[in-house]
């Protein structure tokens, strides 16, 4: 393992141990004696390598040792920033078109091309809305078996075009579908997969800087996986922006056929779409959200109808949930649905911790509160203490009013 | 203060702590608005094995004593009493059968109690027969192999909700306390029926109700003991069940303890946590050490009765008067450091206010607890 | 019906903050937790085999002290837990842990449904369970919110996505990764904490489940983290004042002005 602990240098003192952020130090009783200290920082497989230790020891005691890794192939063979668009009913998922807009960059910054692979069943014609915003090449395959999202199949037939164009980097929606293809293919590949990153840039060696956080947003992550190819990441829905859609751009469509003899090994039987909610949570652009200050089931029709004003989707905290006044898909938080909408507007939330890293990357916090000393407004840009069944209502009015 | 409890009983402690903030807290404030009992409740404290605790392994039960029941119901109670009141009280309508049910009795009716399927009740007072027992009228004539009861008891704890009922009746009035017998009756037999549900002050999540008995035959097997044997049994069983109730109380008053001592840290008056006022520390103070006294004395007691100590009735009786008063006591003064949040309803301890007063009263009121005290000291003195 | 469920020991998320003068971590408290998404693979295997028999095995990833997660499974009706264990697995990533989870499910051997938590509070990254799937070469449905049915070798699934979910019909044996909305996990019983308290786990190394050293830990990773920092600092927010038609009027223009409505 590449972390040592220097046994004379370690007074036992136990900063260390507090600023893992895995709790993979603990101190203990040394085996042998030292003249001086009794105890010695001991480091356990939990250990991540990621160096917050180092930072934190005082005697400089801790170092780690990355074994320097070698690639084990030429990667300037590698070339192109592709990105895997997604659709669903005929139409691109948003965050394919902000892929793009950031792959476009990342391509020009290493001066190659940025490719888009387009996969599906009678979706050729769909091609030029790619090139128009911003790809180089499509990379298409069209087929009956990829009409519906059978994971297998997406997993096999990108995992065999990347293998033959072999591109750089690779990057995906960090959507349900795009999770979950993303680990199987870098499994398949055995190259490195990072997942949600916020930012995406180019190093001075041409590799992959990729920022994302941990721990609920508390932390950000700077991570590299520079010695294998293709780099994969996957991006949340609205973190990037999309380039103007430009019909004058050019570009180059490849046909793909598809592997033969692809196993799909599962049936879907058939997709039931959620009528209870208009707009998403993952992808809209304002939430309102309701907690325990709305009372019961029948309060939430005010936290409906202020969404309802605002074009925006309903949130909800767990306890209200787990009370049964609104659906689970509902939920924004640790054990629900984290969003990152432009607005958010948190109603009668007192803020448990669990619920604010659902939501605190909004960009702007709205939070309406009976308690004074509530946590969520810590989190929130602007605050108003007051009873929810007033101060909506007063804001739809006023809304209302204005937009006449 | 460290009771240096065993692995085994620091689980027990543990188990009845999730049960109670998992799945008492979320209903425990509607269930005291709307008076009602949460069978749902009670069929989690199942799966948690919590009511066989007292009951040996060989009854389906876990085979620990009184002492590990006190736990459990201290916790319970801890977060609702009324709620915690339901596995008490089937502790108490157990107890017949525990100490001295036929074994018969013992493998018919043992194993369900212990695995939760089952809740009893006891029923020994009546309208005109409070700490007066022996005035009771409810009457149980032999015919055959069979008894046939007749009359009714009151304030049955778990009254309605129950499987199973313990009850004491008459086999021969003319001779008094000693003509009494125990029965063994099962929700459902003809002629077993239930009265009214009483609306009460405090642990109105626990159903308190009346049952009644009209030609209700039941078969000669379910006498406890012998007959003229009732009020034996029923001593027993109430000096049995003191720590149990003395343990509610308890519960109670920790509570009220914890709201009250946090509240004092986080309510700011004249730029300080009122905490730091002497006035409500000394308070504090005065709780504490009321509420840890009469821990001290319950599990004392307790342990005495799984030593297998025959003598303990002034013990159990001073655990009830003790912890009941400092519940009592507790309560009211955790409101009062409260002041008026403590008095709202957005708080729970005015609502462990309520319940503490019954602790004062049922299974013996602490009047006619400190007349046992008092019996048994002088005894000890003669 | 065999099952396996992968379970691991996380840090409570919130205690993890960086001090954004000196930029290093703050860690109050050492709480470790089971991954709350965990808790529900736990549960749906449990009921799974309360319906069909069989045998359900938990197993984790971690450091010695991990086994306390294993134990708490076993309070909740799991038969038997094994902890892999090993300095070698230090530094894994989500391909190297996959990996090495892949490994010891081999060793384990017969199994009919792997199931795993979406994802882990801590990394987030829902990457770990198809990792697993792909090493071992089985069909994987995550997001999973209802099992259906399972009859003839077959299972019936519901699948979450975005905007409603599917119905999958896949053969056994299968990873699923479950979320919130699948069950209600129970609370641990006093006779299984009495069992799990009394229970051996066993602890694999790399050698016990056979290992290519090379894709095992930091060697077999091929992300690495370069650095951590504190995210950027929100201003501080501002309370509104006034009267309730004051406020209302004033946070209705303030978003005006962003432009956000």
């Amino acid at each position: 393992m590449g972390i040592r602990v220097d046994s004379s240098k370690c007074s036992g003192c136990g900063i260390c141990a507090k600023g893992c952020p895995f709790g993979a130090i603990t101190i203990e009783d040394r085996k042998k004696e030292h003249p001086k200290f009794k105890r010695i920082a001991v480091i356990s497989p939990a250990c991540t390598l990621c160096g917050a230790c180092v930072k934190a020891c005082p005697f400089n005691a801790i170092t780690i040792k990355k074994e320097e890794k070698k690639p084990t192939e030429d990667l300037s063979i590698y070339k192109g920033v592709w990105v895997i668009a997604e659709m669903s009913e005929g139409q691109f998922h948003g965050v394919t078109f902000e892929l793009m807009g950031k792959g476009k960059e990342l391509a020009e910054k290493r001066n190659t091309y940025m490719g888009c692979v387009l996969l599906g069943s009678g979706i050729k014609e769909k091609a030029p809305e790619l090139i128009s915003a911003g790809a180089d090449k499509v990379i298409a395959c069209e087929n009956q078996l990829l009409k519906d999202f059978y994971d297998t199949v997406y997993v096999e037939t990108i995992s065999a075009m990347i293998k033959e164009y072999k591109p750089e980097i690779v990057l995906l929606g960090a959507t349900a579908a795009g999770r979950g293809i993303a680990s199987r293919i870098s499994g398949r590949l055995k190259c490195g997969l990072t997942a949600d990153c916020t930012g995406l840039d180019i190093d001075s060696n041409g590799f992959l800087v990729q920022t994302r956080p941990a721990f609920g947003g508390n932390i950000m992550a700077e991570i590299l996986s520079g010695n294998n190819r293709p780099q994969m990441a996957t991006v949340r829905h609205k973190v990037f922006k999309p380039l103007e859609p430009d019909a004058a751009r050019k570009g180059e469509v490849i046909d793909f056929s598809m592997p033969e003899g692809i196993d799909r090994n599962m049936n879907i039987k058939e997709f039931v779409k959620d009528v209870s909610q208009q707009v998403n949570l993952a992808d809209a652009d304002i939430i309102v959200s309701g907690g325990r200050g709305v009372g019961s089931a029948e309060g939430f029709e005010i936290i409906e109808k202020f969404a309802g004003t605002l074009a925006g989707a309903v949130g909800a905290s767990r306890a209200v949930v787990d009370a049964g006044w609104i659906p689970y898909s509902h939920q924004v938080g640790q054990t629900g649905r984290t969003v990152c909408s432009k607005l958010y507007i948190a109603c009668g939330i007192s803020g448990a911790i669990q619920h604010l890293v659902g939501m605190q990357s909004s960009d702007v916090i709205v939070a309406i509160n009976k308690d004074r000393n509530a946590s969520i407004f810590q989190v929130a840009d602007y605050g108003i203490v007051g009873d929810l069944f007033e101060v909506i209502p007063a804001i739809i009015r006023e809304i209302e009013q204005s937009g006449n | 203060m460290d009771y240096f409890l065993t692995e085994e009983q620091k689980e027990i402690v543990e188990i009845a702590s999730l049960v109670g903030k998992e799945k008492i807290v979320p209903v425990m404030e509607e269930c005291d608005e709307n008076e009602r009992f949460p069978t749902e409740v009670y069929e989690e404290f199942a799966k948690s094995d919590l009511c066989g605790v007292a009951i040996p392994e060989v009854y389906g039960g876990l085979g620990f004593g009184a002492f590990e029941q006190v736990l459990v119901v201290e916790e319970l109670c801890r977060y609702d009493a009324g709620i915690g009141l339901a596995l008490a009280a089937t502790g108490l309508g157990t107890l017949p059968i525990l100490l001295m049910g036929t074994e018969e009795q013992k493998k018919k009716f043992l194993p369900g109690i212990a695995s939760g399927k089952t809740i009893t009740a006891f029923g020994l007072t009546e309208a005109g027969a409070g700490s007066d027992a022996g005035a009771m009228k409810t009457t149980a004539v032999k015919d055959g192999d069979s008894y046939i009861l007749n009359g009714s008891k009151c304030f049955i704890t778990n009254g309605g909700d129950a499987h199973l009922y313990t009850v004491i009746a008459k086999t021969d009035p003319s001779k008094g306390s000693r003509g009494a017998s125990a029965f063994i009756v099962e929700k459902g037999t003809p002629g077993f029926s239930f009265g009214k549900k009483e609306k009460k002050l405090g642990i109105r999540s626990s159903s308190t109700r009346e049952i009644v008995f009209t030609d209700c035959r039941i078969p000669k097997e379910n006498l406890i003991s012998r007959e003229g044997m009732g009020f034996i049994v029923a001593l027993q069983t109430l000096d049995n069940s003191r720590p149990g109730v003395a343990s509610q109380a308890l519960g109670i008053a920790q509570g009220a303890l914890d709201d009250a001592a946090k509240y004092s840290r986080e309510r700011i008056q004249f730029g300080a946590p009122i905490s730091s006022i002497q006035a409500v520390a000394h308070l504090l103070a005065d709780m504490a050490t009321k509420t840890e006294a009469a821990r001290a004395l319950i599990y004392q007691t307790a342990k005495m009765i799984d030593a297998g100590c025959k003598n303990f009735k002034k013990e159990a009786s001073m655990s009830k008067l003790f912890a009941s008063d400092a519940a009592m006591e507790v309560t009211t003064n955790a409101i009062q450091v409260m002041g008026g949040y403590g008095y709202m309803k957005d708080y729970p301890t005015e609502r462990r206010f309520r319940d503490a007063k019954i602790t004062q009263i049922y299974e013996g009121t602490n009047q006619i607890q400190r007349n046992e005290i008092a019996n048994a000291l002088l005894k000890e003195y003669r | 019906m065999n099952l396996i469920v992968c379970v691991k020991q996380v840090p409570g998320s919130t205690d993890v903050k960086i001090n954004p003068e000196t930029n290093t971590l703050v860690r109050e408290g050492v709480e470790a937790i089971i991954n709350p998404f965990d808790l529900y693979a736990v549960e749906e295997a449990v009921t799974l085999k309360e319906k069909f028999g069989g045998n359900v095995t938990s197993l984790s990833m971690g450091p010695p002290q991990a086994a306390e997660a294993l134990k708490e499974t076993l309070s909740v009706g799991v038969d038997e837990g094994v902890l892999l264990s090993d300095r070698n697995f230090s530094g894994s990533d989500t391909l190297a842990t996959s990996y090495t989870l892949a490994r010891a499910v081999k060793k384990i051997g017969e199994y009919d449904m792997i199931l795993c938590g979406y994802q882990a509070i801590d990394g987030d990254t829902a990457q770990v369970g198809p990792g697993i799937a792909e090493e071992l070469g089985i069909p994987c449905v995550t997001y999973v919110k209802k099992i259906r049915e399972v009859k003839d070798g077959v299972v019936i699934l519901e699948r979450m996505l975005e905007t409603g979910f599917q119905v999958i019909e896949v053969k056994l044996p299968v990873l699923i990764t479950v979320v919130k909305d699948i069950n209600t996990p129970r609370l641990p019983s006093l006779r299984g904490k009495m069992k799990a308290r009394k229970a051996e786990i066993p602890v694999w190394t790399a050698a016990d489940i056979a290992c290519e050293m090379d894709r095992i830990g930091q060697p077999g990773s091929p992300t690495w983290v370069r650095k951590i920092f504190a995210p950027p600092q929100k201003t501080s927010g501002r309370m509104l004042s006034g009267e309730i038609s004051q406020q209302a009027k004033e946070i209705t223009e303030e978003l005006k002005h962003l432009q956000l409505i």
